[in-house]
């Protein structure tokens, strides 16, 4: 016997859902991110501090002074190095971990865990471990050192406190975090390159080297220019390995944006400053979005 | 130019199972073109890339040109080789993907234009040379990647079924075009297939392999009226050869010699079949029959006939001369020698 459906509802009851569904995502972009946003830019066109209310509109007086600070410039500058150098660093090393852990072999599946340690564990976590491998006193790089006699023990390198020592540090323990991610986007991309294809180069005549570079390389670029974006987004607004490992300094020499803008915003009660800060990562950061979605639509069309 | 010689090659891939390939000697001829022809599994296509060198042979030695070549990479071995999937490279264009052998070998820069519109002339590709790979249709594709693999006048020329993703009316064309192009280079050649008919189109010899194992080395004339074995019997020809178990042998013969009695009056082997299918084929009947006494009546029995209007379910005589009979131990399914046969 055929029973007689109803037509599908399209009306308040399946909107009711649609809306029910949709609603927890729209309230998440809203309150997390366009109320927060909005206010940045509503204080940073403010004079508010922390703990005195009344705040009145002050044009572009905040921007104006924080771009003669010059630990705001410094700051700029370290940002870019911080972000170029680790996404060099980052992309060097997980295409060549990438590449080393596509072929089977014994425990491949341990190592593979183990390179994603750092990317799974609380990055506090990894960053406090660091401070203590980096240390002045017990610092285990300087132990090693000082037993191989590469360095003598009253002058030992001060890992986070010497201002260069201190920025080439952050930025390796930045990249030691970031691999694993870069690591695991590029594994995925190197599976979706056909077996026969390096085959083919190999029988053509081409090595190592020319296979990588003229063959695999750019057929994984696509997907490369994906762990890159993410990349230094993860690094262009990142804080937390700066601000455990040296809180910006010595001197503000690893100082970055985003410390900066916590620093002078959150610590230093000048919240209209803070927001001037860190609307300046808005220009980059817009650059970068825009080239992802042109990326995800080109990867839809094709 | 070189001669290709396999020593007891043998290829087992995990320790304990049988070998994908098992102990093959073989030996191609100058300028051959040799063909391996078995159904999928038979181990033809990892036997071709052990020649390549992409695959390590577990034991036994292979020679190129009468060096033994098992330590060389396939660069050192101055081979070029058809991928069946063409394996062209998505991110350049023909010209590049032709032209990339030539830097990979260090051959001059000034010579590459040269080369690259020579190779793409003998494969009438030249229009294409600025096209992406993604912008050919499957035989612009498979012509692409022959001429990259000529483009060096390498001295072996390996093929793993380039033919096989192509549509059947192409297939046909690009198999004429593939026998021209190589009486033109005369380049020594491997050629795998599953598809018997290219196998006896294009082959000067055809390797059949069966489970690893070369059942029969032969030209098609060869494998096809004297097959080695049961299984060669079988695997070539479409409808198969007519196997009927008599005593202690096999008897074989193929559908094209099962004829109305009438033409074969002297003949050993006389039939009376039942007509249970008959298939049409323009140039051809088949006709699907068992025998109505006899050792094998459930056997169904096929005949090849230029020409029988013969219906369905009638029963008609057949018979098999003399000469086209061929005998197989029953244990060992090997060929042995022409015996008496008693046939009821």
């Amino acid at each position: 016997m055929a029973v007689k459906r109803r037509p599908r509802s399209t009306g308040s009851s399946g909107l009711g859902l649609g809306v029910a569904m949709f609603l927890p995502a729209v309230l998440y972009v809203l309150l997390l991110v366009a109320v927060p946003f909005g206010m940045a830019f509503f204080y940073a066109f403010s004079d508010a501090r922390i703990g005195s209310g009344g705040e009145h509109f002050v044009g572009f007086e905040n921007f104006s002074s924080v771009l003669e600070n010059p630990t705001f410039r410094k700051a700029l500058g370290n940002s870019f190095i911080f972000t170029i150098s680790s996404q060099i660093l980052v992309l060097i090393g997980s295409t060549a971990l990438a590449l080393a852990l596509k072929d089977k072999f014994r425990g491949r599946g341990f190592v593979r865990f183990v390179i994603l340690l750092p990317w799974v564990a609380p990055i506090s976590l990894g960053a406090i471990g660091w401070k203590w491998i980096l240390d002045s006193i017990y610092s285990v790089i300087n132990w090693v050192l000082i037993a191989l006699h590469i360095v003598k023990p009253f002058d030992k390198p001060m890992w986070l406190g010497q201002p260069v020592l201190a920025m080439i540090s952050v930025i390796v323990v930045h990249t030691w975090r970031l691999m694993p991610f870069s690591t695991v986007i590029l594994l995925a991309g190197l599976t979706a390159v056909p077996r026969d294809i390096p085959e083919a180069a190999a029988v053509d005549g081409a090595g190592f080297w020319r296979t990588l570079f003229e063959i695999t390389l750019p057929m994984l670029r696509p997907i490369l220019n994906v762990a890159m974006l993410f990349g230094i987004i993860f690094t262009f607004t990142d804080m937390i390995v700066v601000y455990v490992l040296t809180a910006g300094g010595p001197y503000d020499s690893t100082q970055v944006l985003p410390s900066l803008a916590f620093f002078t915003g959150i610590q230093g009660s000048d919240l209209a400053a803070g927001a001037a800060i860190s609307l300046f990562l808005v220009p980059l950061l817009v650059v970068v979005a825009v080239l992802m979605l042109r990326m995800a639509h080109r990867a839809e069309v094709t | 130019m070189a001669i290709v010689e396999t020593r007891a090659v043998t290829k087992v891939f995990k320790a304990g199972t049988l070998g994908a390939v098992n102990d093959v000697d073989l030996v191609t001829e100058e300028g051959e073109f040799l063909v391996f022809l078995g159904p999928s599994g038979s181990g033809k296509t990892t036997l071709l890339r052990m020649i390549a060198g992409l695959e390590v042979p577990t034991s036994g030695e292979i020679l190129i040109g009468g060096d033994v070549v098992n330590d060389l990479s396939p660069r050192e071995r101055r081979i070029a080789m058809v991928f069946q999937s063409y394996a062209l490279y998505p991110h350049l264009t023909v010209y590049k993907n032709i032209a990339f052998p030539l830097r990979a070998q260090g051959v001059p820069k000034d010579q590459h234009k040269k080369k690259v519109e020579w190779a793409a002339g003998l494969l009438s590709i030249g229009h294409l040379l600025e096209r992406k790979p993604r912008e050919l249709s499957g035989g612009e594709r498979q012509r692409v990647a022959v001429a990259r693999a000529i483009v060096r006048e390498p001295s072996v020329f390996l093929l793993d079924e380039p033919l096989s993703n192509l549509d059947a009316k192409l297939r046909a064309s690009a198999r004429a075009e593939l026998e021209q192009f190589h009486r033109r280079v005369g380049t020594t050649t491997i050629y795998v297939t599953h598809d018997q008919v290219e196998a006896m189109a294009m082959g000067d010899r055809v390797v059949v392999l069966h489970k690893g194992v070369v059942r029969q080395i032969g030209t098609p004339k060869q494998v096809y009226d004297d097959p080695a074995d049961t299984f060669v019997a079988t695997f070539l020809g479409s409808p198969p050869m007519n196997l009927l178990e008599n005593g202690e042998v096999i008897v074989g013969f193929r559908p094209e010699h099962l004829v109305p009695a009438a033409l074969a009056p002297s003949a050993p082997i006389k039939l009376t079949m039942k007509i249970h299918n008959v298939e049409y084929l323009g140039s051809e009947w088949i006709i699907y029959g068992r025998a109505e006494a006899g050792p094998t009546p459930d056997k169904i029995i096929i005949s090849r006939l230029p020409n029988a209007d013969l219906s369905i379910g009638g029963t008609h005589e057949f018979a098999v001369a003399e000469p086209h009979l061929r005998f197989f131990d029953k244990t060992s399914e090997k060929r042995t020698t022409a015996r008496a046969l008693s046939w009821p």
